[in-house]
């Protein structure tokens, strides 16, 4: 692990409306087979990817939010949710579908200033 | 007239855009612009007082697939697909704000 | 390959022979598979399948190889666990083959 870098993945769309999320999701995984250190942010409306019981059956779209579920088998366990991104949406911690750490947008800010790689979607 | 919406209110300027142009009449929530008329969101004082004006819907589906079924604001008319289809055929125009 | 003729039924496949639509997965299928991977289907390949066939159930992916070693070694025990049981098994990988036979896409992140 000497040599890894540190990835971070910024995600600031709603999922189903682009398909933004779904990609970053994909190449999250792919990536996760390099042994980087890899974090996740979630941003603006990025956070919504996190919403617990999305139901896609009357939208006929496959419903990716089970996955972020396994990133923890990925050894991807770095996940950042901007607060004031979930406050200006009316969510809360429990809402989310995985655990995850609360980071206010200037400490959001410096980590992002801490990586080596930044993937934007 | 009937104004459709797809665009999330807090990463366009799209329902502002609406809200100042349109006359009045229906407003269709769809897709992103969904999260507009859920409880709690920034976005939500101003589609309330856009709601003497505006008659608001949103398309149920779409809420569902975000999780938000169950935070649907109070004063909005929750559409399905059928419904979405008779407010195109009941209004005599329609401008969708893409 | 578009499709495939299984017990009189037809099946839609992609080019490189993973079902397209998962709920027309059954036994025939998975055995048809198999077959065309030259695997003979165990009660070991089958406790894989249906390992594979529960996590994706479960997360909506196919997991990596890695992830998945790891995953079995954590629900059917460290002898399981490991690539050279796995790779026995589906010897030409266990991600690809096992998840043919499972019906399921090729696992995201298989490179």
């Amino acid at each position: 692990m000497s040599d890894a870098k540190k990835f971070m993945f910024v995600n600031r769309k709603a999922p189903y409306g682009t398909i933004y999320a779904l990609e970053s999701l994909e190449v999250v995984l792919i990536t996760a087979a390099f042994d980087q250190d890899v974090s996740l942010a979630f941003l603006d409306d990025g956070v919504y990817q996190l919403k617990k019981g999305q139901q896609t059956k009357g939208i006929e779209t496959k419903n990716f939010s089970p996955a972020y579920r396994a990133l923890e088998d990925y050894d991807i366990e770095k996940l950042y949710v901007e607060k004031e991104a979930m406050d200006a949406r009316g969510l809360s911690e429990d809402d989310f579908i995985v655990p995850v750490t609360v980071l206010s947008r200037a400490e959001m800010g410096k980590l992002m200033d801490e990586q080596d790689v930044v993937l934007s979607f | 007239m009937l104004h459709i919406i797809n665009q999330s209110p807090l990463n366009t300027t799209t329902l502002d855009t609406c809200l100042s142009t349109a006359t009045g009449g229906d407003i269709l929530l769809i897709e992103d612009a969904v999260y507009a008329a859920t409880k709690g969101n920034a976005a939500e004082a101003k589609l309330k007082s856009a709601m003497g004006k505006f008659k608001v819907h949103v398309l149920t589906p779409d809420l569902e697939a975000r999780g938000l079924g169950d935070r649907m604001m109070d004063g909005v008319s929750a559409v399905d697909y059928g419904g979405f289809v008779e407010l195109v055929s009941n209004n005599k125009n329609c401008q969708s704000w893409l | 390959m578009p499709n495939i003729e299984v017990a009189g039924k037809s099946y839609e496949t992609d080019e490189e022979g993973y079902l397209v639509n998962l709920s027309d997965w059954n036994t025939d299928v998975a055995n048809y598979m198999a077959q065309t991977e030259n695997i003979t289907m165990t009660d070991q390949h089958w406790e894989v399948v249906n390992f594979l066939r529960e996590y994706f159930e479960e997360y909506q992916i196919a997991p990596a190889v890695r992830v998945l070693t790891k995953a079995i070694g954590k629900k059917l025990g460290a002898e399981k666990g490991n690539s050279e049981y796995l790779y026995g098994l589906f010897p030409y990988g266990p991600g690809k083959q096992a998840c043919k036979i499972a019906g399921l896409p090729k696992p995201t992140g298989c490179i």
